[in-house]
């Protein structure tokens, strides 16, 4: 065997099952979150909160907090008049930003907002003191129904903007009401998927160290996107970029919902640096239920027209999303909402289209982004529709998605809202998953069953997302921002250790693993020999934001393969003089350079010490750092598309739904790390699965929140999460560098669509559509009696 | 009610005495007394087990318990286990396995599960998933961490 084949046989790096090198830190106790940190002569901030939905702050009384034991400040809004608001901005027409501030001014639009900050030596004492704060408010309409919340009349939340629709936008194509007039077949519904949390089982945290001396400000943050959070504390405390650090440590998983900057993060930055001293706020359980942005929460009107063979001609929808009570920065009201109309044709042929979304502002906490990001809804809006449309045609599910799903020959195809689909296994998805499942033999085994008196149902939803967004298309509609690049830095040290540096921020990823596979790949050195700085804005001077929108193994590792192939050239030039060999003779692997066909081989800790410690060795020409900063734009971005199957079967005494199979087949191009893409498949599903059975923020009328605790909010447990079965299709992106796709939210955009379609389908021989999800025992019981009493008035 | 009381708690292993208040909690007492920052809080009420610790051998939550009825007692943590380059059998198991993503809850998993391993013979996947039920993870959607357990059951 020669050199050559070998080095073709040699294991590749990436797609390897690696086991991920942030783990014996987190197995051993000694991984390092933002409340770990205990600096000297740290202080404790501690908040109180609005307990009024909706109210104007006439007055607070601080004094007795002030004289409480151990405090050191009370802080309200009026005490922080050198701390400037900020705005998400948006090119969009139609849209109102609404100021966000650390503490409420003026007045309270949610329960659980911060108005009155408490520092004292101890959390506990801070707590103390909280409860010694009056506040006289004077109580405002509440402003709860989204649906009474447009109307021209209703109390206005923010009466600068003049409005409750903080957002409103309309796509169009071709026309849909004239093809949906002349249609032989319509099926319509109205869809509601209420609220969710992301329940990171970190809550938020953030600590504040300001330096006195260089006047620079270092925060620890429970974040996943410190670049972000870095430039917005410098614009809010009036700071040059290189006075503000901001340091995501390790991160106890985000899902979206520690994507944006939060008052509390501005309030520490603001306190610490008035006092001298660290400030350091973590949330507890209720602060995260009650002031972590939420997710979702949309009512859509849709309506899918097909002609006689199940060929979709035209679709129509109008959305009222829930959007809380701020437009958060920086994402805006539009993140969500418009995410539904933009996604809802789905991976399908939809020649007239026509959908209208308004985002509407309540009382409640602000609405962010999480997991799937409007396209939870979209696709279970746009599978409901299409499983009501098999059932009218008397067609199989499978069938008549067979029929609309766009043709690999017709990719790149541009979608209604005019998002582009780059080449992605669409149908290949569908079948695999049928086959994972054995689809006609579960059918079969359904018919039985039902035959027997048995509810039991099988659904499907086959989605595509835009995954690895680059420059030219905003990650939220019409943001100013850039969230198109990632940038990396990576150098080799004079003992030939490698350090790569990247603006990412993993809060459960595994980013450090994966990133090192790509690094070790392309630079030819071995995992070990690499360091992964990440979550740090100082590490990466701009171009950089965090971890969302499933864009961190697209484009950071699109960076790092830029980065590491610059770096593995200036290694090959040094050791083409030190092995007297040409460059293109040489190859890097494991750490050692070598001349292809001989025994000459020389390690990159010898050719590092050439360069940068041995004068005699190489010339002045040879000796150029070894270190490259590379950034990646994927540009438009790529597609990431799935099907999943769900069999579920329902107690008709408890209307307990168990899932008794959940099967993925999805595509995210070329895989770095199959453990890791299965884990982040199981663990979109279980959140998609609590989406659409278990989870649901719950106001009352008066604003009030009834689900403040994880006794009332239900996060599914490990019983009431399947085995599941993911089948990985790897056509590479054809779009991307290395042919990554994103894929950290599928699982959750999927399964809430495809557990509807089952329950429903369980439900099909009693006439009951389910259009309202999570699907609770409670909500079926009310279908399944409404049915009931419909059938008996017929007979 | 602030009126410190001493303390003297084996926390794995080693006596440790200090004067608390009576309100100060088991998982402040450990992370912040002793700066034991192994142990994880993710509720403060009982019900997602990431701050599950081992009281006198049995699994306990330490958001639940405050340091004054830990007086006497044996108090295991996730520190107890094995360490970095020596961890131990179920450890290792969930780093095989990918039985853990951000990490957070993984003390409280690794201490229930220890528990569960002592005392149960965990015959079905769905006896693991039972166990545990009360400790919440929002990232693995629990397969691998099933998986995980299942590979040290009996060893």
């Amino acid at each position: 065997m020669n050199d050559a084949t070998e080095i073709h046989a040699r294991p590749k790096i990436v797609g390897a099952r690696i086991k991920r090198t942030e783990d014996p830190r987190l197995l051993t106790g000694r991984g390092a979150f933002t409340d770990d940190r205990q600096p000297a002569r740290v202080v404790h901030a501690a908040f109180r909160r609005s307990d009024q939905s909706h109210a104007r702050i006439r007055a607070i009384d601080c004094a007795a907090a002030r004289a409480a034991p151990g405090v050191i400040a009370v802080l309200t809004a009026g005490d922080l008049s050198d701390v400037k608001p900020l705005i998400a901005a948006s090119r969009m027409a139609n849209y109102h930003a609404t100021p966000i501030l650390p503490l409420a001014h003026g007045k309270v639009r949610y329960v659980g907002e911060p108005v009155v900050g408490v520092i004292a030596e101890s959390r506990y004492q801070a707590e103390d003191a909280l409860e010694l704060i009056g506040i006289d408010y004077e109580p405002l309409p509440t402003v709860i129904d989204p649906e009474q919340a447009v109307r021209a009349d209703a109390p206005l939340l923010h009466e600068k903007a003049g409005t409750n629709v903080l957002v409103a936008r309309e796509f169009k194509h071709g026309d849909a009401e004239a093809a949906l007039a002349s249609a032989p077949v319509r099926v319509a519904g109205r869809f509601r998927m209420h609220r969710k949390t992301p329940v990171a089982i970190e809550a938020r945290a953030c600590l504040a160290e300001y330096d006195a001396a260089s006047e620079a400000l270092t925060l620890y943050s429970a974040t996943q996107v410190p670049g972000i959070v870095s430039d917005a504390v410098a614009a809010a405390l009036g700071l040059a970029g290189h006075q503000v650090r901001v340091v995501a440590p390790d991160v106890g998983g985000g899902f979206g919902g520690k994507g944006s900057l939060y008052p509390e993060e501005i309030f520490v930055c603001a306190a610490a640096r008035r006092l001298g001293r660290p400030v350091k706020w973590t949330a507890d359980r209720m602060e995260d239920l009650t002031a972590n942005s939420q997710g979702f929460d949309e009512i859509a009107d849709a309506e899918l027209a097909l002609d006689g063979d199940g060929r979709i001609v035209a679709l129509r929808a109008d959305v009222i999303g829930d959007v809380g009570a701020y437009s958060i920065y920086p994402w805006t009201a539009a993140l969500e909402p418009v995410q539904v109309v933009s996604f809802l044709p789905g991976p399908y042929r939809v020649a007239n289209y026509h959908g209208r979304v308004r985002g509407v502002a309540t009382s409640k906490a602000p609405l962010g982004p999480y997991r799937g990001v409007g396209r939870p809804i979209s696709t279970f809006v746009m599978e409901r529709l299409m499983d009501m449309a098999a059932a009218k045609l008397g067609l199989d599910a499978k069938e008549i998605r067979l029929r609309n799903l766009v043709a690999d020959s017709e990719l790149p195809y541009k979608v209604a809202s005019g998002i582009v689909w780059d080449k992605s296994g669409f149908h290949e998805c569908l079948h695999a998953a049928c086959a994972a499942i054995d689809y006609d033999a579960m059918r079969g085994r359904q018919k039985n069953g039902r035959a027997a008196g048995r509810w039991i149902g099988i659904g499907m939803a086959s989605y595509a997302e835009l995954t690895g967004i680059g420059s030219r298309i905003s990650v939220a509609p019409g943001m100013p921002l850039n969230t198109g690049t990632e940038t990396a830095i990576i150098s080799i040290d004079p003992t030939g250790a490698v350090t790569a540096a990247f603006g990412v921020a993993s809060h459960g990823q595994g980013l450090e693993t994966t990133l090192a596979q790509v690094v070790a790949e392309h630079l030819g050195v071995r995992i070990e020999d690499i360091r992964i700085v990440q979550g740090d804005s100082a590490a990466i001077g701009a171009g950089s934001t965090g971890t969302y929108a499933s864009r961190s193994m697209v484009l950071a590792g699109g960076a790092a393969t830029l980065a590491a192939q610059a770096v593995r050239d200036k290694v090959l030039n040094a050791a083409s003089h030190l092995l007297e060999a040409a460059a293109a003779d040489l190859v890097a692997e494991d750490g050692t350079i070598s001349v292809v066909g001989t025994d000459r081989r020389i390690t990159f800790a010898e050719v590092a010490h050439a360069v940068y410690l041995d004068t005699v060795r190489l010339p002045p020409e040879a000796r150029d750092e070894l270190a490259a900063t590379r950034t990646y734009d994927p540009v438009f971005g790529t597609t990431t598309s799935a099907t999943h199957i769900a069999a579920v079967e329902i107690d008709p005494e408890t209307y307990e739904i168990r899932i008794d199979r959940f099967v993925v087949a999805e595509d995210c191009g070329k895989l770095v790390n199959p453990l890791i893409v299965d884990g982040q498949v199981h663990g979109g599903v279980a959140q998609g699965i609590g989406a659409a059975l278990y989870e649901e923020v719950i106001y009352d009328e008066q604003g009030q929140i009834n689900t403040a605790s994880l006794v009332d909010y239900l996060v599914p447990s490990a019983c009431e999460i399947p085995p599941l079965h993911v089948v990985h299709l790897e056509s590479s992106s054809p779009t991307t560098l290395g042919g990554f796709r994103g894929m950290g939210e599928g699982g959750t955009i999927g399964a809430p669509a495809a557990l509807a379609n089952a329950i429903a389908d369980a439900l099909s021989p009693l006439g009951i559509d389910i259009n309202e999800l999570p699907a609770t025992p409670e909500r079926l019981f009310r279908l399944i009696e409404a049915a009931k009493a419909k059938a008996k008035t017929k007979t | 009610m602030n009126k410190a009381h001493d303390i003297a708690v084996t926390v794995n292993g080693a006596v440790h005495e200090a004067a608390v208040e009576p309100r100060l909690l088991l998982a402040d007492f450990l992370r912040h007394t002793l700066g034991l920052t192994g142990t994880h809080v993710g509720c403060e009420h009982g019900v997602c087990g990431a701050c599950t610790v081992l009281v006198d051998g049995d699994s306990a939550r330490s958001c639940l318990m405050l340091a004054v009825q830990a007086d006497g007692k044996r108090v295991e943590t996730v520190e107890s286990l094995g360490r970095i380059g020596q961890m131990n059998a179920l450890q290792e198991s969930f780093h095989k396995h990918h039985a853990l993503q951000c990490g957070f809850c993984t003390p409280g998993m690794l201490m229930t599960a220890t528990d569960l391993l002592k005392k149960y013979p965990l015959a079905t996947d769905d006896d693991i998933r039972q166990g545990l039920s009360g400790n919440l993870c929002r990232c693995t959607g629990y397969e691998h961490i099933v998986r995980a357990i299942r590979a040290v059951v009996g060893k």
